[in-house]
């Protein structure tokens, strides 16, 4: 797996050399079209260190961070089992598939008036979006997971007498562990999309209000590049992080490298 | 014909594995012709002995041994093992699957103690410890599957099988996946595992040598349905002389009652 010296001065160099031609690229666009509107990338770098600044620019990545976070969790929390179950028992699932199957290609956006009468404009309508964003891709994976599961590893668990808790335990939750962790990265990305939606409309703070208010408040469009580049960077960590569980040892042998 | 070892006498005491009058038809959808699979099979095994089923592809032999260890429900007829009827798997009796049995989730220990985790931790430990010992793993108690060679899996595969300390074991086509000279090594390895454990052993294969290599009786299948076309015993010491006169005897027999010519190509 270890990347040659060589390689590795690539794997670093390269990437830079290309966003440097992008905001080269970007930069001249500016001037050319002599737009007074958009910002050129040196005024967004301006805009992120005014943001840091007054503070803003924290209160609002960890005010992001905290909404995805209990969503996805809560998400998480619910999704495993309950796919896991549905994927288990048969009747369970004839019954609540179709329904599942309905929810599921509804845009977390269109709930957003929902969210609003529900919970106010309040932490609670974004959270409920990125808990419903996140507990389908989970759900579903997990359910899959379980119907696809090698029937060989069943029959050789029965064979040695486990229980029912214990052939769920010790067989079908690490048989589908692998899966469910691709779909807790999916899940994840998808609730760094639903969140900036949601905070355009449903909250006062966050990074989607930010670049909704900047619009709103002056056309300070220097400000919106910037929250976008912060959403684009924080989503590239987020995925980073939860990568890191695709190394676990008893979770390897269902990715092939 | 020559010696016969201990345990191999199908004569005395009772069998452990009675087969009596078996048969399986898979009804098939509305319309369609029922499958008769298995046709009256009655087939004993003796406490210790080690038995192969051979016969050509798709006569019916894993679906014998699914119905036997209680994985697959019969037509008509009885299956009476230690004396019960079978009802389903029974940790007394550990199935060997083909391949992928091993849980690629659990280090090779792990696995092989997987059948006995219900027990002290002492005796899991010693346990473990025994038959890593048995099958040549050590150094490997702590490798995962996935780094291991098919081989190597299947040993893991036979020791977790052995760990809860099984009456029966029930063989699939073990060595089916892996390369001749693993096979060959693998059969040595079973012969010595089965001397020292004295377990009763039935064992499905295709493959004609490696029963004649491996059994005290050969029970030689029809194609569809499947019946019992000849039971064979080969009273041969171990370890085993393949270039003997008896072997090659033992051999031919099987493939003349399968009813192939051991010449290839044409003439």
């Amino acid at each position: 797996m270890g990347l040659s010296e060589d390689e590795m001065k690539k794997s670093i160099l390269l990437p830079l050399a290309v966003l440097l031609v992008l905001c080269v690229l970007w930069d001249g666009a500016v001037l050319l079209s002599k737009s007074d509107i958009f910002p050129r990338p040196y005024q967004v770098f301006l805009g992120i260190v005014e943001l840091i600044q007054h503070g803003l620019l924290l209160k609002y990545v960890v005010a992001s961070l905290f909404r995805v976070s209990v969503g996805f969790v809560l998400a998480v929390l619910v999704g495993v089992p309950l796919g896991l179950l549905l994927g288990w028992f048969r009747p369970a699932f004839l019954a609540f598939n179709p329904v599942i199957q309905l929810l599921r290609p509804i845009s977390p956006i269109a709930w957003i008036p929902i969210a609003i009468l529900w919970f106010k404009v309040d932490d609670r309508a974004p959270i409920f979006l990125i808990f419903l964003s996140s507990l389908f891709p989970i759900t579903v994976t997990a359910i899959a997971a379980v119907q696809n599961i090698q029937p060989v590893y069943v029959r050789a668990a029965q064979n040695f007498g486990v229980t029912r808790i214990d052939l769920f335990r010790r067989v079908i939750f690490p048989a589908c562990l692998p899966q469910i962790i691709t779909s807790l990265r999916i899940a994840l990305g998808i609730a760094w999309l639903v969140v900036v939606a949601a905070e355009m409309i449903a909250v006062n703070s966050g990074l989607g209000y930010l670049i909704i208010d900047a619009r709103n408040a002056g056309k300070r469009y220097d400000l919106v590049v910037a929250g976008m580049l912060m959403i684009g960077l924080i989503g590239l960590i987020l995925d980073l992080l939860i990568r890191r569980l695709e190394r676990f040892e008893e979770v390897k042998w269902g990715y092939s490298h | 014909m020559g010696l016969l070892p201990l345990g191999a006498i199908g004569t005395v005491g009772e069998p452990v594995i009675s087969v009596r009058d078996l048969g399986l038809t898979f009804v098939g959808k509305k319309g369609a012709e029922p499958i008769e699979v298995l046709r009256s099979i009655n087939l004993e095994v003796m406490a210790g002995e080690f038995v192969c089923i051979v016969g050509p592809s798709g006569c019916g032999k894993t679906t014998l041994l699914n119905i036997i260890t209680g994985f697959l429900k019969q037509s008509t007829g009885d299956v009476l093992v230690q004396g019960t009827p079978v009802k389903g798997p029974d940790p007394r009796r550990i199935f060997v699957f083909q391949d992928n049995g091993v849980f690629p989730w659990l280090t090779v220990e792990q696995n092989i103690g997987f059948g006995i985790a219900r027990r002290p931790r002492e005796e899991q430990r010693e346990t473990v410890h025994r038959y890593v010992q048995m099958v040549g793993l050590t150094g490997f108690e702590k490798a995962y599957p996935r780094e291991l060679s098919g081989g190597m899996r299947q040993r893991v595969e036979i020791a977790r099988a052995l760990a809860p300390n099984p009456e029966i074991i029930y063989m699939d086509e073990p060595f089916g996946a892996l390369d001749f000279i693993t096979r060959l090594k693998m059969r040595a390895d079973l012969t010595r595992i089965w001397q020292e454990e004295k377990k009763t052993i039935l064992f499905v294969t295709h493959d004609i040598e490696e029963s004649v290599q491996l059994a005290d009786r050969v029970v030689v299948l029809s194609s569809r349905p499947g019946t019992i076309r000849k039971q064979i015993r080969i009273d041969l010491p171990r370890p085993r002389d393949l270039d003997s006169f008896e072997y090659l005897n033992a051999r031919d027999e099987i493939f003349h009652t399968i009813g192939m010519s051991l010449k290839v190509g044409s003439g």
